[in-house]
């Protein structure tokens, strides 16, 4: 029941910020596209309801982990993004690059968390994730440039995997 | 037209110009993988630079096809990836 | 103003220019790879910038002519901006697992521990 009712407001969420324009309800809406609204959204969740919680999970209604996810996207996710590109600049004029593929463990149990984790990577400096060993969660990454045979985790991600642990797991 | 016009259609132009770069490794790709790199690239400029347009044009239609255009990419993406891995051999 | 026209020129600029590296990275990387390199953090970095002009615009602009038009503009802007940066990153995630998977080999590699492991 209570997946039917998150799927039902996620999905109202979204057709209220994709209907925002003018009308008499809060000079935002119209009558008639609430209504619509509230019957497509019905629809969806009755479709839908088993697509966001497989596992039965229910860990990420805590809003404070809402928060640490908005200071961590907006604090070093955004500082090693930018870092990243600063380095895919050098090695796109210079074309220095001595790749391979390594193996990290995580420690991360989740589907959530791990699938965070392995954005994150893609995104930040020299690395992207190649594949996955579903059996113990292990990552493979390509790296752009190799600088030791052995990496720790600490070498691929710097601290990522603490602050995915605070909000998914 | 006013003054905003000719500052967000000037990215636009060089966003097709970089779209026209990509299909040159489109065309050029030795592998089938290199082909949907090449083709992932260009669907993120068709987004940012529709977006541009619609910001040029002042016209909020071109950002909703944007958002259908963003997902329904993906969408081919995934699926010619899962394509090219092939089905689990029996 | 005025200082609405130097922040879009600064996000603008920005934009371009990791866009412009992207597609270059694109032609100039040898394998498939190290293009999805280029090819996904530059053109998320360009396309995150050009989408902040927008939302900038059209925020700054609903301000000050009271328009509805360039507030739907940029909500628009900000879902278009979330579908992309969610989407990207997975897809690359996608391409470079079939290429591995369908045989493609990373170039001058030094190691390559996944071929090793033969996951299937």
């Amino acid at each position: 029941m209570i997946d039917f009712i998150v799927t039902f407001l996620l999905s109202m969420l979204t057709y209220l910020i994709l209907t925002a324009s003018q009308g008499e309800v809060w000079g935002l809406w119209s009558l008639f596209e609430i209504i619509t609204g509230i019957f497509l959204s019905l629809v969806v969740a009755f479709i839908a309801n088993k697509v966001l919680f497989q596992k039965r999970t229910y860990r990420m209604f805590n809003p404070f982990r809402w928060v640490i996810f908005l200071i961590y996207l907006i604090g070093p996710f955004f500082w090693a993004m930018a870092k990243a590109n600063i380095d895919v600049a050098y090695r796109v004029i210079t074309g220095k690059i001595n790749p391979g593929i390594v193996k990290i463990s995580t420690g991360l149990k989740t589907d959530l968390g791990i699938t965070l984790l392995a954005d994150s990577i893609t995104l930040t400096p020299g690395t992207l994730s190649v594949d996955i060993d579903e059996k113990n969660n292990d990552l493979y990454i390509h790296w752009i440039n190799v600088t030791t045979l052995k990496p720790t985790t600490y070498h691929i991600c710097a601290n990522f995997p603490q602050w995915i642990r605070r909000i998914a797991e | 037209m006013n003054e905003f016009f000719k500052i967000f259609i000037i990215p636009g132009g060089l966003l097709l110009l970089f779209m026209f770069l990509s299909l040159i490794r489109l065309i050029l790709g030795p592998t089938v993988p290199d082909r949907v790199v090449a083709l992932d690239t260009i669907n993120t400029l068709v987004v940012a630079g529709m977006i541009l347009v619609g910001a040029a044009y002042e016209e909020v239609i071109y950002i909703d096809v944007a958002i259908v255009y963003a997902l329904l990419s993906y969408i081919g993406t995934l699926y010619v990836a899962k394509y090219l891995e092939g089905g689990p051999k029996e | 103003m005025g200082t609405l026209l130097i922040i879009l020129y600064i996000f603008l600029g920005i934009g371009v220019f990791f866009n412009c590296l992207g597609s270059i990275g694109l032609l100039r990387f040898p394998d498939v790879y190290t293009r999805l390199h280029a090819a996904t953090k530059a053109t998320t970095f360009g396309s995150i910038f050009t989408s902040l002009a927008v939302i900038v615009y059209g925020f700054s602009r609903w301000n000050i002519s009271g328009d509805s038009k360039f507030r739907v503009l940029a909500l628009h802007t900000i879902v278009a901006l979330v579908c992309l940066i969610i989407t990207n990153p997975t897809g690359a995630h996608a391409i470079a697992r079939a290429a591995h998977r369908s045989g493609v080999m990373p170039k001058q590699a030094v190691i390559d521990e996944l071929k090793e492991a033969k996951l299937k």
